[in-house]
Protein backbone atom coordinates (compact mmCIF):
# COMPACT_ATOMS: atom_id res chain seq x y z
CA UNK A 1 0.00 0.00 0.00
CA UNK A 2 1.73 3.28 -1.01
CA UNK A 3 -0.53 5.93 -1.41
CA UNK A 4 -3.24 8.54 0.57
CA UNK A 5 -5.94 6.78 -1.22
CA UNK A 6 -4.87 3.07 -2.55
CA UNK A 7 -7.75 0.69 -4.45
CA UNK A 8 -6.47 -2.54 -4.54
CA UNK A 9 -8.16 -5.20 -6.90
CA UNK A 10 -11.95 -3.28 -6.04
CA UNK A 11 -14.72 -5.60 -7.73
CA UNK A 12 -18.40 -3.84 -8.06
CA UNK A 13 -21.26 -6.16 -10.16
CA UNK A 14 -24.74 -5.12 -10.74
CA UNK A 15 -26.69 -6.80 -8.06
CA UNK A 16 -27.59 -10.03 -10.21
CA UNK A 17 -25.16 -8.86 -13.44
CA UNK A 18 -22.29 -8.50 -14.61
CA UNK A 19 -19.09 -7.08 -13.40
CA UNK A 20 -18.90 -3.14 -13.72
CA UNK A 21 -14.88 -2.56 -12.03
CA UNK A 22 -12.77 -5.21 -12.80
CA UNK A 23 -10.59 -6.06 -10.21
CA UNK A 24 -9.48 -2.28 -10.20
CA UNK A 25 -6.06 -0.91 -8.65
CA UNK A 26 -4.53 1.90 -8.17
CA UNK A 27 -2.94 4.91 -6.18
CA UNK A 28 -3.32 8.74 -4.94
CA UNK A 29 -0.20 9.40 -3.11
CA UNK A 30 -0.85 12.40 -0.81
CA UNK A 31 -0.60 15.69 -2.42
CA UNK A 32 -0.91 14.38 -5.76
CA UNK A 33 -3.22 14.75 -8.48
CA UNK A 34 -4.35 11.43 -9.90
CA UNK A 35 -6.62 11.30 -13.16
CA UNK A 36 -8.85 8.53 -13.84
CA UNK A 37 -9.46 8.58 -17.71
CA UNK A 38 -11.32 6.87 -19.64
CA UNK A 39 -14.44 6.56 -22.21
CA UNK A 40 -17.91 7.11 -20.99
CA UNK A 41 -19.22 3.91 -19.77
CA UNK A 42 -15.40 2.69 -18.70
CA UNK A 43 -17.20 3.11 -14.32
CA UNK A 44 -14.76 6.17 -13.95
CA UNK A 45 -17.24 8.22 -11.88
CA UNK A 46 -18.15 4.46 -10.15
CA UNK A 47 -14.67 4.52 -8.68
CA UNK A 48 -15.16 8.13 -7.13
CA UNK A 49 -18.59 6.50 -5.89
CA UNK A 50 -17.33 3.69 -4.19
CA UNK A 51 -14.41 5.37 -2.51
CA UNK A 52 -17.24 7.93 -0.98
CA UNK A 53 -19.70 5.40 -0.32
CA UNK A 54 -22.25 6.82 -3.21
CA UNK A 55 -22.93 3.71 -5.09
CA UNK A 56 -26.19 3.66 -6.88
CA UNK A 57 -28.31 0.77 -4.90
CA UNK A 58 -28.65 -1.46 -7.92
CA UNK A 59 -24.09 -2.11 -7.58
CA UNK A 60 -22.53 -4.01 -4.72
CA UNK A 61 -19.30 -4.13 -3.82
CA UNK A 62 -17.88 -7.59 -4.74
CA UNK A 63 -14.51 -7.80 -3.49
CA UNK A 64 -11.18 -5.89 -3.34
CA UNK A 65 -9.86 -2.88 -0.65
CA UNK A 66 -10.23 0.41 -0.08
CA UNK A 67 -7.78 2.37 1.91
CA UNK A 68 -7.91 5.61 2.85
CA UNK A 69 -5.64 6.83 5.19
CA UNK A 70 -4.23 3.96 6.07
CA UNK A 71 -7.82 2.41 7.11
CA UNK A 72 -9.82 -0.28 5.29
CA UNK A 73 -13.42 1.73 3.98
CA UNK A 74 -14.61 -1.51 3.09
CA UNK A 75 -13.70 -3.41 6.49
CA UNK A 76 -15.25 -0.84 8.78
CA UNK A 77 -19.31 -0.83 10.08
CA UNK A 78 -20.89 1.57 8.18
CA UNK A 79 -21.44 4.66 10.91
CA UNK A 80 -17.08 4.41 10.99
CA UNK A 81 -16.66 4.00 7.23
CA UNK A 82 -19.04 7.41 7.04
CA UNK A 83 -17.23 9.60 9.73
CA UNK A 84 -13.55 8.44 8.18
CA UNK A 85 -15.05 9.39 4.87
CA UNK A 86 -16.75 12.26 6.11
CA UNK A 87 -13.22 13.50 8.30
CA UNK A 88 -10.87 13.03 5.23
CA UNK A 89 -12.13 13.17 1.64
CA UNK A 90 -14.78 15.31 -0.05
CA UNK A 91 -16.40 15.73 -3.63
CA UNK A 92 -16.71 17.91 -5.91
CA UNK A 93 -19.54 16.93 -8.51
CA UNK A 94 -20.34 16.76 -11.61
CA UNK A 95 -23.06 19.00 -12.68
CA UNK A 96 -23.22 22.18 -10.30
CA UNK A 97 -26.86 22.79 -11.15
CA UNK A 98 -27.56 19.59 -9.12
CA UNK A 99 -25.17 19.09 -6.45
CA UNK A 100 -26.77 22.21 -4.48
CA UNK A 101 -29.61 22.15 -2.21
CA UNK A 102 -32.04 24.53 -4.16
CA UNK A 103 -34.23 24.99 -1.05
CA UNK A 104 -30.76 26.22 1.32
CA UNK A 105 -29.47 29.12 1.48
CA UNK A 106 -25.28 28.87 -0.15
CA UNK A 107 -23.92 29.23 3.75
CA UNK A 108 -25.66 26.65 5.55
CA UNK A 109 -24.31 24.51 2.29
CA UNK A 110 -21.01 25.07 2.59
CA UNK A 111 -20.60 25.31 6.25
CA UNK A 112 -22.61 21.98 7.48
CA UNK A 113 -20.05 19.70 7.21
CA UNK A 114 -17.67 22.13 9.39
CA UNK A 115 -20.40 22.17 12.24
CA UNK A 116 -21.88 18.39 11.59
CA UNK A 117 -18.36 16.64 11.41
CA UNK A 118 -15.66 18.75 12.89
CA UNK A 119 -18.08 20.29 15.16
CA UNK A 120 -16.91 24.18 14.77
CA UNK A 121 -18.78 27.10 15.93
CA UNK A 122 -21.26 28.53 13.75
CA UNK A 123 -19.83 31.74 13.50
CA UNK A 124 -15.94 30.20 12.85
CA UNK A 125 -17.75 28.01 10.33
CA UNK A 126 -19.13 31.33 8.37
CA UNK A 127 -16.18 33.17 8.85
CA UNK A 128 -14.39 30.14 7.33
CA UNK A 129 -16.70 29.55 4.40
CA UNK A 130 -16.07 34.16 3.57
CA UNK A 131 -12.74 33.27 3.11
CA UNK A 132 -13.05 30.03 0.96
CA UNK A 133 -15.43 32.20 -1.17
CA UNK A 134 -12.92 34.95 -1.03
CA UNK A 135 -10.27 32.64 -2.47
CA UNK A 136 -12.41 31.41 -5.19
CA UNK A 137 -12.88 34.89 -6.24
CA UNK A 138 -16.14 35.08 -5.61
CA UNK A 139 -17.41 38.72 -5.22
CA UNK A 140 -19.79 39.81 -2.61
CA UNK A 141 -19.33 36.34 -0.54
CA UNK A 142 -21.71 37.89 2.33
CA UNK A 143 -24.61 38.32 -0.25
CA UNK A 144 -23.75 34.85 -2.44
CA UNK A 145 -23.62 32.95 1.04
CA UNK A 146 -27.52 34.65 1.84
CA UNK A 147 -28.55 33.23 -2.09
CA UNK A 148 -30.15 30.53 -3.12
CA UNK A 149 -28.51 28.53 -5.45
CA UNK A 150 -31.10 29.59 -8.13
CA UNK A 151 -29.55 33.15 -8.01
CA UNK A 152 -26.21 31.67 -8.79
CA UNK A 153 -25.20 31.01 -12.67
CA UNK A 154 -23.07 28.13 -13.23
CA UNK A 155 -20.36 28.46 -12.96
CA UNK A 156 -20.47 30.37 -9.57
CA UNK A 157 -22.25 27.65 -8.26
CA UNK A 158 -19.08 25.47 -9.45
CA UNK A 159 -17.11 27.75 -7.74
CA UNK A 160 -18.88 27.70 -4.46
CA UNK A 161 -19.02 24.01 -4.64
CA UNK A 162 -15.26 23.78 -5.01
CA UNK A 163 -14.92 26.30 -1.91
CA UNK A 164 -17.37 23.67 0.19
CA UNK A 165 -14.90 20.94 -1.13
CA UNK A 166 -12.11 22.38 0.35
CA UNK A 167 -13.85 23.62 3.53
CA UNK A 168 -12.67 21.09 5.88
CA UNK A 169 -9.29 20.64 4.05
CA UNK A 170 -10.22 17.32 3.38
CA UNK A 171 -6.51 15.33 2.76
CA UNK A 172 -8.78 14.12 -0.83
CA UNK A 173 -10.77 15.31 -2.77
CA UNK A 174 -12.38 13.24 -6.10
CA UNK A 175 -13.70 15.43 -8.80
CA UNK A 176 -15.68 13.65 -10.83
CA UNK A 177 -15.82 15.47 -14.07
CA UNK A 178 -16.16 19.22 -12.81
CA UNK A 179 -16.16 20.67 -16.24
CA UNK A 180 -18.25 18.41 -18.30
CA UNK A 181 -21.51 20.79 -17.46
CA UNK A 182 -19.77 23.83 -17.92
CA UNK A 183 -19.00 25.89 -21.48
CA UNK A 184 -15.94 25.77 -22.37
CA UNK A 185 -15.07 29.24 -21.65
CA UNK A 186 -15.47 28.74 -17.68
CA UNK A 187 -13.99 25.31 -17.82
CA UNK A 188 -10.91 26.89 -18.20
CA UNK A 189 -10.92 29.31 -15.54
CA UNK A 190 -12.58 26.49 -13.36
CA UNK A 191 -9.63 23.90 -14.07
CA UNK A 192 -7.00 26.49 -13.27
CA UNK A 193 -8.76 27.07 -9.96
CA UNK A 194 -9.29 23.61 -8.71
CA UNK A 195 -5.19 23.06 -9.77
CA UNK A 196 -4.43 26.13 -7.75
CA UNK A 197 -6.44 25.19 -4.37
CA UNK A 198 -5.33 21.75 -4.86
CA UNK A 199 -1.67 23.20 -4.67
CA UNK A 200 -2.09 25.94 -1.78
CA UNK A 201 -3.70 23.33 0.22
CA UNK A 202 -1.75 20.20 -0.53
CA UNK A 203 -4.51 17.83 -1.00
CA UNK A 204 -4.52 14.65 -3.37
CA UNK A 205 -6.88 14.79 -5.86
CA UNK A 206 -8.51 12.21 -7.88
CA UNK A 207 -9.59 13.63 -11.06
CA UNK A 208 -11.94 12.13 -12.98
CA UNK A 209 -12.21 12.87 -16.76
CA UNK A 210 -12.68 11.54 -20.19
CA UNK A 211 -10.20 14.36 -21.53
CA UNK A 212 -6.73 13.63 -21.68
CA UNK A 213 -5.62 17.27 -22.52
CA UNK A 214 -7.21 18.65 -19.35
CA UNK A 215 -5.03 15.27 -17.48
CA UNK A 216 -2.12 16.74 -19.35
CA UNK A 217 -2.78 20.03 -17.74
CA UNK A 218 -3.33 19.11 -14.02
CA UNK A 219 -2.65 15.40 -13.01
CA UNK A 220 0.92 13.91 -12.01
CA UNK A 221 -0.54 10.17 -12.51
CA UNK A 222 -2.72 8.85 -14.09
CA UNK A 223 -5.23 5.39 -15.01
CA UNK A 224 -6.44 4.31 -17.80
CA UNK A 225 -9.85 2.47 -17.64
CA UNK A 226 -11.26 0.68 -20.88
CA UNK A 227 -14.63 -1.27 -19.48
CA UNK A 228 -13.82 -1.45 -16.00
CA UNK A 229 -10.65 -3.10 -15.98
CA UNK A 230 -7.73 -0.15 -15.58
CA UNK A 231 -5.70 -1.19 -18.51
CA UNK A 232 -2.65 1.28 -17.26
CA UNK A 233 -1.34 3.23 -14.07
CA UNK A 234 1.47 5.63 -15.16
CA UNK A 235 3.45 8.67 -14.49
CA UNK A 236 1.89 11.24 -16.54
CA UNK A 237 5.47 12.30 -18.29
CA UNK A 238 6.11 8.76 -19.16
CA UNK A 239 2.49 8.08 -20.69
CA UNK A 240 2.31 11.14 -22.76
CA UNK A 241 6.23 9.93 -23.95
CA UNK A 242 5.77 6.45 -24.23
CA UNK A 243 2.39 4.54 -23.31
CA UNK A 244 2.57 1.16 -22.56
CA UNK A 245 -0.71 -0.38 -23.73
CA UNK A 246 -1.95 -0.37 -26.97
CA UNK A 247 -5.21 1.39 -25.92
CA UNK A 248 -3.58 4.18 -24.52
CA UNK A 249 -1.19 4.75 -27.23
CA UNK A 250 -4.45 4.40 -29.48
CA UNK A 251 -6.34 6.95 -27.05
CA UNK A 252 -3.28 9.26 -26.98
CA UNK A 253 -3.37 9.57 -31.01
CA UNK A 254 -7.08 9.99 -30.92
CA UNK A 255 -6.80 13.24 -28.59
CA UNK A 256 -6.88 16.16 -31.06
CA UNK A 257 -3.88 18.55 -30.91
CA UNK A 258 -4.77 22.37 -30.23
CA UNK A 259 -1.66 23.65 -31.69
CA UNK A 260 -1.95 21.74 -34.47
CA UNK A 261 -5.42 22.01 -35.78
CA UNK A 262 -4.37 20.92 -39.33
CA UNK A 263 -4.04 17.31 -38.01
CA UNK A 264 -6.69 14.75 -38.64
CA UNK A 265 -8.60 13.25 -35.65
CA UNK A 266 -7.52 9.41 -35.74
CA UNK A 267 -10.17 6.78 -33.65
CA UNK A 268 -9.34 4.09 -31.86
CA UNK A 269 -8.64 1.38 -34.31
CA UNK A 270 -10.93 -1.58 -34.16
CA UNK A 271 -7.99 -3.88 -34.00
CA UNK A 272 -7.03 -1.98 -30.34
CA UNK A 273 -10.66 -2.41 -29.12
CA UNK A 274 -11.02 -5.66 -30.33
CA UNK A 275 -7.35 -6.56 -28.55
CA UNK A 276 -8.94 -4.41 -25.11
CA UNK A 277 -12.18 -6.86 -25.29
CA UNK A 278 -10.22 -9.68 -25.00
CA UNK A 279 -8.23 -9.04 -22.39
CA UNK A 280 -10.97 -7.82 -20.72
CA UNK A 281 -12.69 -11.57 -21.55
CA UNK A 282 -9.29 -12.68 -20.28
CA UNK A 283 -9.71 -11.45 -17.19
CA UNK A 284 -13.47 -12.51 -16.57
CA UNK A 285 -12.57 -15.72 -17.12
CA UNK A 286 -9.73 -15.73 -14.78
CA UNK A 287 -11.78 -14.65 -11.90
CA UNK A 288 -14.55 -16.71 -13.10
CA UNK A 289 -12.12 -19.93 -12.78
CA UNK B 1 -24.70 37.16 -12.51
CA UNK B 2 -27.63 37.54 -10.26
CA UNK B 3 -30.25 35.83 -11.96
CA UNK B 4 -33.42 38.34 -12.36
CA UNK B 5 -36.19 36.08 -11.48
CA UNK B 6 -34.78 35.76 -7.35
CA UNK B 7 -35.63 39.46 -7.90
CA UNK B 8 -39.02 39.77 -8.74
CA UNK B 9 -41.45 39.64 -5.98
CA UNK B 10 -44.49 37.82 -6.90
CA UNK B 11 -48.07 39.28 -6.16
CA UNK B 12 -49.81 37.23 -3.33
CA UNK B 13 -52.40 36.42 -6.50
CA UNK B 14 -55.76 36.86 -6.28
CA UNK B 15 -56.15 33.41 -6.17
CA UNK B 16 -54.48 32.81 -2.82
CA UNK B 17 -56.65 35.84 -1.38
CA UNK B 18 -60.23 34.65 -2.50
CA UNK B 19 -59.38 31.06 -1.85
CA UNK B 20 -58.05 31.66 1.43
CA UNK B 21 -60.76 34.28 2.22
CA UNK B 22 -63.55 32.25 1.69
CA UNK B 23 -61.48 29.21 4.18
CA UNK B 24 -61.42 31.65 6.48
CA UNK B 25 -64.54 32.76 6.28
CA UNK B 26 -65.86 29.29 6.61
CA UNK B 27 -63.80 28.58 9.73
CA UNK B 28 -64.91 31.46 11.48
CA UNK B 29 -68.31 30.36 10.75
CA UNK B 30 -67.55 26.89 11.52
CA UNK B 31 -66.24 27.84 14.99
CA UNK B 32 -68.70 30.53 15.97
CA UNK B 33 -71.80 29.05 14.43
CA UNK B 34 -73.45 28.59 17.92
CA UNK B 35 -73.59 32.39 17.99
CA UNK B 36 -73.97 33.54 14.12
CA UNK B 37 -76.49 31.17 13.32
CA UNK B 38 -79.87 32.83 13.69
CA UNK B 39 -82.01 29.75 14.62
CA UNK B 40 -81.31 26.22 15.82
CA UNK B 41 -80.28 24.11 13.55
CA UNK B 42 -82.65 21.42 13.86
CA UNK B 43 -85.57 23.30 15.08
CA UNK B 44 -88.58 22.56 12.74
CA UNK B 45 -91.63 24.28 12.44
CA UNK B 46 -94.28 22.91 9.81
CA UNK B 47 -95.76 26.11 9.61
CA UNK B 48 -92.73 27.44 8.02
CA UNK B 49 -91.78 25.25 5.45
CA UNK B 50 -90.24 25.93 2.18
CA UNK B 51 -89.96 29.77 2.88
CA UNK B 52 -87.80 31.05 0.14
CA UNK B 53 -84.97 33.22 0.62
CA UNK B 54 -84.94 36.77 1.78
CA UNK B 55 -85.41 38.49 -1.44
CA UNK B 56 -88.28 36.70 -2.76
CA UNK B 57 -91.98 37.23 -2.08
CA UNK B 58 -93.29 35.57 0.80
CA UNK B 59 -90.13 35.26 2.71
CA UNK B 60 -90.31 34.88 6.40
CA UNK B 61 -88.04 37.46 8.06
CA UNK B 62 -85.11 35.99 10.02
CA UNK B 63 -84.67 33.07 7.88
CA UNK B 64 -82.56 35.01 5.51
CA UNK B 65 -82.02 32.04 2.95
CA UNK B 66 -85.21 30.12 3.61
CA UNK B 67 -86.40 26.69 4.91
CA UNK B 68 -86.81 23.73 4.06
CA UNK B 69 -89.77 21.32 3.82
CA UNK B 70 -89.70 20.74 7.62
CA UNK B 71 -89.22 24.37 8.10
CA UNK B 72 -85.15 24.63 9.14
CA UNK B 73 -83.35 27.47 8.55
CA UNK B 74 -81.09 26.94 5.66
CA UNK B 75 -78.54 29.01 6.44
CA UNK B 76 -78.25 28.19 10.09
CA UNK B 77 -77.76 24.36 8.73
CA UNK B 78 -74.93 25.25 6.40
CA UNK B 79 -73.37 27.25 9.18
CA UNK B 80 -73.36 23.53 11.24
CA UNK B 81 -72.63 21.73 8.53
CA UNK B 82 -69.26 23.84 8.17
CA UNK B 83 -68.03 22.21 11.27
CA UNK B 84 -68.55 18.69 10.25
CA UNK B 85 -67.09 19.85 6.99
CA UNK B 86 -64.28 21.73 8.12
CA UNK B 87 -63.38 18.73 10.73
CA UNK B 88 -63.65 15.90 8.28
CA UNK B 89 -61.25 17.91 6.07
CA UNK B 90 -58.61 19.08 8.67
CA UNK B 91 -58.02 15.43 10.32
CA UNK B 92 -59.06 12.85 7.23
CA UNK B 93 -56.45 15.07 5.45
CA UNK B 94 -53.48 15.40 8.00
CA UNK B 95 -54.47 11.95 8.67
CA UNK B 96 -54.07 10.86 5.04
CA UNK B 97 -51.17 13.50 4.35
CA UNK B 98 -48.99 11.98 7.07
CA UNK B 99 -48.97 8.40 6.03
CA UNK B 100 -49.19 8.76 2.22
CA UNK B 101 -46.49 10.76 2.42
CA UNK B 102 -44.53 9.08 4.88
CA UNK B 103 -44.54 6.22 2.84
CA UNK B 104 -44.00 7.88 -0.40
CA UNK B 105 -40.78 9.40 0.69
CA UNK B 106 -39.33 6.01 2.11
CA UNK B 107 -40.33 4.40 -1.10
CA UNK B 108 -39.10 6.92 -3.34
CA UNK B 109 -35.36 7.74 -1.23
CA UNK B 110 -34.66 4.06 -0.04
CA UNK B 111 -36.01 2.46 -3.29
CA UNK B 112 -35.08 -1.35 -3.00
CA UNK B 113 -37.28 -3.53 -1.16
CA UNK B 114 -38.76 -1.03 0.56
CA UNK B 115 -40.07 0.84 -3.14
CA UNK B 116 -41.08 -2.34 -4.18
CA UNK B 117 -43.35 -3.44 -1.21
CA UNK B 118 -44.73 0.19 -1.14
CA UNK B 119 -45.42 0.23 -4.57
CA UNK B 120 -46.98 -3.14 -5.02
CA UNK B 121 -49.28 -2.32 -1.71
CA UNK B 122 -50.05 1.05 -3.29
CA UNK B 123 -50.83 -0.81 -7.07
CA UNK B 124 -53.16 -3.35 -5.28
CA UNK B 125 -55.22 -0.69 -3.52
CA UNK B 126 -56.00 1.83 -6.09
CA UNK B 127 -57.35 -1.22 -8.06
CA UNK B 128 -60.60 -0.84 -5.52
CA UNK B 129 -62.82 1.73 -6.57
CA UNK B 130 -62.70 4.04 -4.28
CA UNK B 131 -66.60 5.33 -3.60
CA UNK B 132 -67.62 1.70 -3.30
CA UNK B 133 -64.72 1.17 -0.92
CA UNK B 134 -65.86 3.49 1.12
CA UNK B 135 -69.50 2.68 1.19
CA UNK B 136 -68.11 -0.97 2.36
CA UNK B 137 -66.15 0.61 4.83
CA UNK B 138 -69.18 2.52 6.37
CA UNK B 139 -70.87 -0.38 6.12
CA UNK B 140 -68.86 -2.50 8.24
CA UNK B 141 -67.42 0.02 10.78
CA UNK B 142 -70.64 1.63 10.88
CA UNK B 143 -72.04 5.05 10.36
CA UNK B 144 -70.34 7.93 12.26
CA UNK B 145 -67.55 10.53 12.06
CA UNK B 146 -64.71 8.13 13.19
CA UNK B 147 -66.06 5.96 10.76
CA UNK B 148 -66.12 8.77 7.89
CA UNK B 149 -62.38 10.12 8.83
CA UNK B 150 -60.94 6.34 8.38
CA UNK B 151 -62.57 5.11 5.43
CA UNK B 152 -61.19 8.51 4.03
CA UNK B 153 -58.05 7.61 4.90
CA UNK B 154 -57.99 4.36 4.21
CA UNK B 155 -58.62 5.15 0.42
CA UNK B 156 -56.93 8.18 -0.42
CA UNK B 157 -53.10 7.83 1.30
CA UNK B 158 -52.14 6.02 -1.89
CA UNK B 159 -52.25 9.44 -3.68
CA UNK B 160 -50.02 10.64 -1.37
CA UNK B 161 -47.75 7.76 -1.36
CA UNK B 162 -47.61 8.00 -5.19
CA UNK B 163 -46.70 11.82 -5.62
CA UNK B 164 -44.44 11.95 -2.49
CA UNK B 165 -42.73 8.75 -4.26
CA UNK B 166 -42.23 10.52 -7.74
CA UNK B 167 -40.87 13.77 -6.16
CA UNK B 168 -38.65 11.82 -3.46
CA UNK B 169 -36.95 9.56 -6.29
CA UNK B 170 -35.95 12.78 -8.95
CA UNK B 171 -34.55 14.90 -5.91
CA UNK B 172 -33.01 11.88 -4.43
CA UNK B 173 -30.79 11.00 -7.17
CA UNK B 174 -29.56 15.08 -7.39
CA UNK B 175 -26.11 15.42 -6.52
CA UNK B 176 -26.71 17.35 -3.56
CA UNK B 177 -27.50 14.42 -2.07
CA UNK B 178 -24.42 12.64 -3.04
CA UNK B 179 -22.46 15.63 -1.29
CA UNK B 180 -24.33 15.44 2.19
CA UNK B 181 -24.02 11.86 2.31
CA UNK B 182 -20.42 11.93 1.85
CA UNK B 183 -20.01 14.62 4.14
CA UNK B 184 -21.44 12.42 7.02
CA UNK B 185 -25.18 12.22 6.76
CA UNK B 186 -26.77 9.34 7.50
CA UNK B 187 -29.19 8.10 5.08
CA UNK B 188 -32.15 9.04 7.05
CA UNK B 189 -30.58 12.05 7.98
CA UNK B 190 -30.58 12.58 4.52
CA UNK B 191 -33.89 12.38 3.65
CA UNK B 192 -35.20 14.24 6.87
CA UNK B 193 -32.75 17.22 6.30
CA UNK B 194 -32.58 17.43 2.58
CA UNK B 195 -35.65 15.83 0.83
CA UNK B 196 -38.51 16.45 2.80
CA UNK B 197 -37.92 20.14 2.89
CA UNK B 198 -37.81 20.20 -0.79
CA UNK B 199 -41.39 17.68 -0.93
CA UNK B 200 -42.62 19.62 1.18
CA UNK B 201 -44.24 22.08 -1.09
CA UNK B 202 -46.08 19.66 -2.79
CA UNK B 203 -46.63 17.74 0.28
CA UNK B 204 -48.72 20.84 1.47
CA UNK B 205 -50.19 21.10 -2.49
CA UNK B 206 -51.51 17.92 -2.17
CA UNK B 207 -52.87 18.30 1.78
CA UNK B 208 -54.83 21.25 0.43
CA UNK B 209 -56.34 19.30 -2.44
CA UNK B 210 -56.59 16.14 -0.17
CA UNK B 211 -58.85 18.78 2.57
CA UNK B 212 -60.83 19.36 -0.72
CA UNK B 213 -61.44 15.91 -1.47
CA UNK B 214 -62.65 14.74 2.09
CA UNK B 215 -65.22 17.35 2.13
CA UNK B 216 -66.55 15.77 -1.09
CA UNK B 217 -66.35 12.36 0.09
CA UNK B 218 -67.98 13.42 3.36
CA UNK B 219 -71.14 14.76 1.24
CA UNK B 220 -71.15 12.09 -0.96
CA UNK B 221 -71.36 9.58 2.25
CA UNK B 222 -74.29 11.98 3.81
CA UNK B 223 -76.39 12.00 0.32
CA UNK B 224 -76.18 8.07 0.46
CA UNK B 225 -76.88 8.54 4.11
CA UNK B 226 -74.31 6.94 5.66
CA UNK B 227 -72.87 9.70 7.49
CA UNK B 228 -72.76 10.57 10.83
CA UNK B 229 -76.54 10.13 12.48
CA UNK B 230 -78.86 12.30 10.33
CA UNK B 231 -80.10 14.82 12.77
CA UNK B 232 -76.93 16.50 12.72
CA UNK B 233 -77.06 18.65 9.07
CA UNK B 234 -74.39 17.79 6.79
CA UNK B 235 -73.67 19.63 3.26
CA UNK B 236 -74.44 16.41 1.25
CA UNK B 237 -77.48 15.46 3.77
CA UNK B 238 -78.71 19.00 2.86
CA UNK B 239 -78.60 18.24 -1.10
CA UNK B 240 -79.87 14.50 -0.82
CA UNK B 241 -83.23 16.32 1.16
CA UNK B 242 -83.36 19.30 -1.23
CA UNK B 243 -83.06 17.10 -3.95
CA UNK B 244 -86.72 15.67 -3.56
CA UNK B 245 -87.74 19.15 -3.52
CA UNK B 246 -86.26 21.25 -6.06
CA UNK B 247 -88.92 21.81 -7.91
CA UNK B 248 -91.07 23.53 -5.37
CA UNK B 249 -87.78 24.86 -3.10
CA UNK B 250 -84.93 24.97 -5.21
CA UNK B 251 -83.01 26.66 -2.12
CA UNK B 252 -82.68 23.91 0.00
CA UNK B 253 -80.80 22.50 -2.67
CA UNK B 254 -78.56 25.25 -4.26
CA UNK B 255 -77.14 26.52 -1.77
CA UNK B 256 -75.44 23.85 0.18
CA UNK B 257 -74.37 22.87 -3.43
CA UNK B 258 -72.68 26.63 -3.84
CA UNK B 259 -71.18 26.44 -0.07
CA UNK B 260 -69.48 22.91 -0.90
CA UNK B 261 -68.58 23.80 -4.48
CA UNK B 262 -66.88 27.06 -3.40
CA UNK B 263 -65.49 25.34 -0.66
CA UNK B 264 -63.85 22.41 -2.62
CA UNK B 265 -62.53 24.80 -5.22
CA UNK B 266 -60.62 26.69 -2.57
CA UNK B 267 -59.33 23.79 -1.18
CA UNK B 268 -57.54 22.87 -4.55
CA UNK B 269 -57.11 27.08 -5.49
CA UNK B 270 -55.04 27.29 -2.55
CA UNK B 271 -52.72 24.41 -2.68
CA UNK B 272 -52.04 25.08 -6.64
CA UNK B 273 -51.69 28.70 -5.50
CA UNK B 274 -49.18 28.08 -2.62
CA UNK B 275 -47.40 25.34 -4.18
CA UNK B 276 -46.10 28.12 -6.96
CA UNK B 277 -45.47 30.54 -4.35
CA UNK B 278 -43.33 28.66 -1.67
CA UNK B 279 -41.90 25.78 -3.98
CA UNK B 280 -38.29 26.32 -4.37
CA UNK B 281 -37.52 23.87 -6.91
CA UNK B 282 -39.75 25.36 -8.82
CA UNK B 283 -37.98 28.67 -9.33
Amino acid sequence: MSGFLSIRNLTVHLRGGGPILRAVTMDVAPGQVHGLVGESGAGKSMIGKAVLGTLPRALEITGGEIWLDGVDLLALAPAARRKQIGATAALIPQDPLTALNPGKRIGPQITRRLVDILGWRKSDAEARARDLLDEVHIPDPVRVMRSYPHELSGGMRQRILIASAFAAEPRLIIADEPTTALDVTVQKQILRLISDMQTRHGTALLFVTHDLGVVSKVCDTLSVLYAGKVVENARMRRFFMRPIHPYSAALLAATPIYTDPDRGLTPVPQTVIDAVEREVEHHDVRAGA
Amino acid sequence: MRDARGDVRRPIGLRLWLSGGWLALLTVAALCAPWLAPKDPLMQDLFLGRMPPFWMEGAEPGYLLGTDSLGRDVLSRILYGARLALIVALVAGTLTCVIGATLGLMAGYYRGWTDRVISRFVDIWMAFPPVLFAILLIAVLGPGLVSIIIAIVIIDWTRFARVIRAEAMSQGAMDYVASAQVAGRTRFGTMLTEILPNVLPTIIALLTLEMGIAVIVEAILSFVNLSISTDSPTWGGMIAEGRTSVHQAWWVLVFPLITLFLTVLSFSQLGEGLKDRFDPVLR
